[in-house]
């Protein structure tokens, strides 16, 4: 990475350093995702059972990325209702994803952080911003660092700004904004794919505006996302369509695959879905061609194996830097740092216009057009 | 077959190596397998880990543990607990079809715990208990604060040892509407040393477990002697599994089970790291059992004498040619059960939404003793309890409690205790009957969902019942682990915890689209009605000109830049 950014900024200094460069090339394809651990955050909001495809399609994500290699301590399930051992189900302990109930996602090894009530807008502003109460279990605490590649998967009832929790409370998509800025400022997050299953769930993402953040959704605004099927025994819908489709696509998924963001994007499209999954990648700084599903799903440890013994008592010196690559370096920290360009210049809104129309008449009003060719 | 001959020589090399070093740690398993008799069949899993070890010495910090799980011992010396007892179940334990549980445990979710007399704030220890132990087990234990928290004073007395019984050190809570699930079964069956690998977990499924008309996982925690002088102390951690399998939802109507039909598992070997492993099967009442082995014991158990078929997995006769185990278990079962001494029964009673009353009913069967019971009453605070209106009545006559502690609850900070001795005579009835006002919440104090009703948990009846056989009080290391879960102090009774049923009431609820509703209202009353008025009061009226065709209009504009009188 660093070396294609000297190669497009100092023509002049790539040829002196391309020795360093051949090495920092491969060093950079290694680290090229940049982060160290992953973490997924799956929630639910709906309560009662004729929910139940919410319920299903968290835990046919929560199956998926723990069969792609995250472990349950890097994952907070959070679920608002029970509905495996629901009093309603035929078969109790367990959740289907399709009808015959051919997919049990509920498993035998599966670990709930957040049940029932405890699946609030405030305790789920809590995990993903830090901010909780010093005796909160280590399970129940989102603890990623600057290098982690966090998952967000979101489900249940929304609308056109707004996800409804249990039926009695809403988030707003500009407060889901507000704490992913405050994941950013606290460098909680290296990168983060936000996936939300909702009526409208293009509404949600709308806000955002920190870098680092990869958006799908599974319908835009003004349209609903539908359920997929029913099941007869069972008597309720499943698994909503969107969420159908991406478990399809991610049993696909292994942790060797070289699936990316791309195809992601193609899951479910309108004929399939109905309504139009929409995806937003303006604040991501990589090319969704070159990210790996496996850098947000699984948690795939970079590992280089070698032959030869290392020396560690031996203490390594730093290479030298010459002035100019300081500078070259610097100026990157710089750019990475930044917050992401500005939106594009639009002319301005109609309340200043009108504002100022307003002035200007009142200042002829009172003092004529005549009354000008003195000032001028 | 010839890997099973193998393979079981390798596991008693191994376990005879470890026992070459002093053994600071065991672990046994048992099952007990108990047909009833309505059809149902009782199964209950003990796992016991004994450790010589005293966690709340200051000077020895313990680093290194083995069988004993780290994260419970981690907790014990953290808080400094003496005893802590944890039960999850699902279903509500049938006294009158099923007899007596083994080990007895209320609906929902119940812990108690002793703490050691050197912690001086308990409030502190006992909140950030509950959040680490919500975090163990995936449970919603975090809900338990000082609002559903309570200081038995004679009940729930320490199991295990110790001489202090000062009740300030004891915290009781239970959440009644707390729903188990896989989710706690997993870091349940990771406690355990095998894992859910060997020996007798492998036959905890959660599909074939929760699809029973009871289940119920514990763990109890307390310090124990090791010998009859009581010369050093253990660490005993007892995680049970009580599970009742319904006969029509599971076999068909048939009464006829099997390992592999309660379970869907056969058992292939003991946990390598047990020192015992066993099966009991309840054979009193002569039923079918299939594979016939020549062990047999017999019990006092509960104040009755059982006699067992026993199976020890650490022999590898008991697997037999196929190298597994399923066990086949059919009876006719018309026989009399003995009926249970004590049984217990509470509803409420009344109508509306203001007040109403709460019935306990317990019931002593036994032909000619009277004996004492402890009851005790965990009301949350929003249902208002008169104790003026308290009445005990027993054979129709006042039965005057010989002993009462009541503690009335605070708004917001405390529920209601009430606990009393009462004299039971022999073969009857006796109601406690006390009346009740609910209280109005404050709107954002309810649940999501508050017309489904709020819990009110179990009571508690303990009481010492006579029994008719003598109960052993000797001391013996191979007692089986169901009938040493109560320690025995004399031979003429034994120990009964019962539970009743929790209480589901409805609390008056307002209606949440009162304010959006209000909103809407008045926004329309006032721009309508108030906006058309102040309209009619304001408004100047006049008189519209015609309006002017297009150039003169342009000419009135440009007069009018000049300054220059208008056009008509």
């Amino acid at each position: 990475m660093y070396s294609l950014s000297l190669h497009f900024f100092y023509p002049w200094i790539y040829l002196k350093k391309r020795i360093f460069t051949f090495c920092t090339i491969e060093t950079g394809q290694f680290f090229s995702s940049g982060h160290t651990n992953n973490w997924a955050v799956l929630v639910c909001t709906s309560r009662f059972w004729f929910n139940y495809r919410h319920v299903a399609n968290t835990l046919s994500v929560y199956r998926s990325v723990k069969r792609l290699g995250i472990p349950d301590s890097h994952i907070v399930l959070m679920l608002a209702d029970d509905m495996a051992c629901n009093y309603r189900n035929p078969k109790p302990a367990t959740v289907f994803s399709h009808k015959n109930m051919e997919l049990n996602v509920y498993g035998d090894d599966v670990e709930v952080d957040y049940r029932g009530y405890e699946v609030t807008v405030e305790n789920f502003l809590r995990v993903l911003t830090g901010r909780l109460p010093p005796s909160t279990p280590r399970s129940k605490r989102l603890l990623s660092d600057d290098r982690s590649n966090i998952l967000i998967y979101l489900t249940g009832h929304g609308g056109n700004g707004f996800l409804k929790f249990q039926d009695s409370e809403e988030i707003s998509n500009m407060e889901l904004a507000d704490a992913f800025e405050q994941m950013w400022q606290k460098r909680r997050y290296n990168e983060l794919l936000f996936i939300i299953d909702t009526c409208q769930g293009a509404s949600m993402y709308e806000r955002f505006y920190s870098p680092n953040l990869m958006a799908l959704a599974s319908s835009q605004v003004g349209e609903d996302s539908l359920s997929h099927q029913p099941d007869l025994a069972i008597g309720v819908h499943l698994m909503d369509k969107y969420t159908f489709y991406l478990l399809e696509f991610l049993e696909e998924v292994h942790p060797a695959s070289q699936a990316n963001m791309n195809d992601l994007f193609k899951v479910c499209p309108q004929s399939q879905c109905v309504s139009t999954p929409g995806h937003r990648t303006d604040l991501f700084q990589r090319n969704p061609g070159s990210v790996l599903i496996t850098d947000f799903f699984g948690s795939v440890r970079k590992v280089e194996i070698t032959k030869d013994t290392i020396n560690l008592t031996s203490s390594v010196k730093p290479p030298i830097q010459s002035i100019a690559e300081h500078h070259v370096l610097q100026f990157v920290a710089d750019v990475s740092s930044q917050n992401p360009k500005q939106k594009d210049w639009h002319p301005p809104d109609g309340f200043i216009l009108g504002l100022w129309t307003l002035i200007l008449l009142v200042f002829f009003q009172t003092y004529g057009i005549k009354h000008l060719k003195h000032i001028f | 077959w010839s890997l099973c001959i193998i393979s079981t020589p390798l596991i008693h090399w191994t376990s005879r190596s470890k026992q070459s070093a002093p053994a600071r740690d065991q672990f046994q398993e048992e099952l007990v397998i108990r047909p009833l008799h309505s059809g149902d069949i009782y199964a209950s899993f003990q796992f016991r880990t004994l450790w010589d070890i005293d966690f709340l010495q200051e000077r020895q910090k313990v680093s290194h543990y083995r069988l004993f799980p780290k994260s419970l011992g981690q907790v014990l010396s953290k808080f400094s607990v003496r005893e802590l007892h944890i039960s999850f179940t699902q279903g509500f334990w049938r006294t009158m079809q099923w007899g007596q549980p083994f080990i007895p445990s209320p609906p929902g979710a119940e812990l108690w715990v002793w703490f050691h007399d050197t912690v001086s704030d308990v409030d502190g220890n006992w909140k950030e208990l509950t959040n680490v132990l919500s975090g163990i087990f995936c449970a919603s234990l975090n809900f338990i604060d000082l609002t559903n928290t309570v200081q038995p004073s004679a009940s729930f007395k320490p199991l295990g040892l110790g001489n202090a019984t000062d009740h300030r050190f004891l915290r009781y809570a239970t959440l009644p509407r707390e729903i188990v699930c896989t989710e706690n079964l997993t870091p349940w069956k990771k406690l355990l040393p095998c894992g859910s690998k060997a020996g007798l977990s492998v036959l905890l499924k959660s599909e074939k477990l929760f699809h029973s008309s009871f289940h119920s996982q514990a763990v109890h925690i307390r310090p124990v002697c090791q010998d009859e002088q009581c010369t050093s102390k253990a660490w005993e951690l007892r995680q049970t599994l009580n599970v009742v399998f319904d006969l029509y939802t599971s076999s068909q109507g048939k009464k006829e089970w099997s390992l592999f039909k309660m379970f869907s598992r056969t058992l292939t070997e003991a946990c390598p790291l047990a020192t015992s492993s066993k099966i009991y099967v309840d054979i009193t009442d002569n039923p079918e059992l299939n594979p016939v082995t020549p062990l047999l014991s017999q019990a006092v158990v509960l104040g009755d004498r059982r006699t067992y078929s026993v199976f020890d997995l650490t022999r590898a006769e008991t697997f037999g040619q196929l190298c597994s185990l399923n066990l086949l278990l059919r009876w006719k079962g018309d026989s009399d059960m003995l009926r249970p001494l004590l049984h217990a029964e509470r509803y409420v009673a009344g109508f509306g939404l203001q007040t109403g009353e709460i019935h306990t009913v317990i019931y002593n069967n036994h032909p000619y003793r009277a004996f004492p019971v402890l009851l005790m009453d965990s009301v949350p605070w929003y249902l208002q309890l008169y104790i003026h209106t308290l009445t005990v009545t027993s054979k129709s006559r006042d039965n005057k409690p010989s002993y009462i502690h009541y503690q009335p609850a605070k708004d917001r900070h405390r529920p209601h205790l009430l606990e009393m001795l009462i004299q039971l005579p022999p073969h009857s009835m006796t109601e406690v009957t006390v009346q009740f006002e609910r209280a109005l919440l404050k709107w954002t104090e309810y649940t999501p969902d508050p017309n489904h009703g709020f819990y009110v948990g179990s009571s508690v009846v303990s009481a010492l019942v006579p029994s008719m056989v003598a109960m052993n009080t000797n001391f013996t290391q191979d007692q089986p682990l169901f009938s040493s879960f109560v320690p025995v102090k004399e031979e003429s009774s034994y120990f009964v915890r019962v539970y009743t049923e929790p209480l589901l009431v409805n609390l008056p609820t307002p209606d949440f689209s009162m304010p959006y509703n209000v909103i809407c209202l008045t926004c329309t009353v006032v721009a309508v009605g108030y906006g058309s008025f102040y309209n009619l009061l304001t408004r100047t009226f006049q008189v519209d000109e015609p309006s002017l065709p297009l150039e003169k209009r342009l000419a009135n504009l440009i007069r009018r830049i000049r300054g220059v009188p208008l056009l008509a």
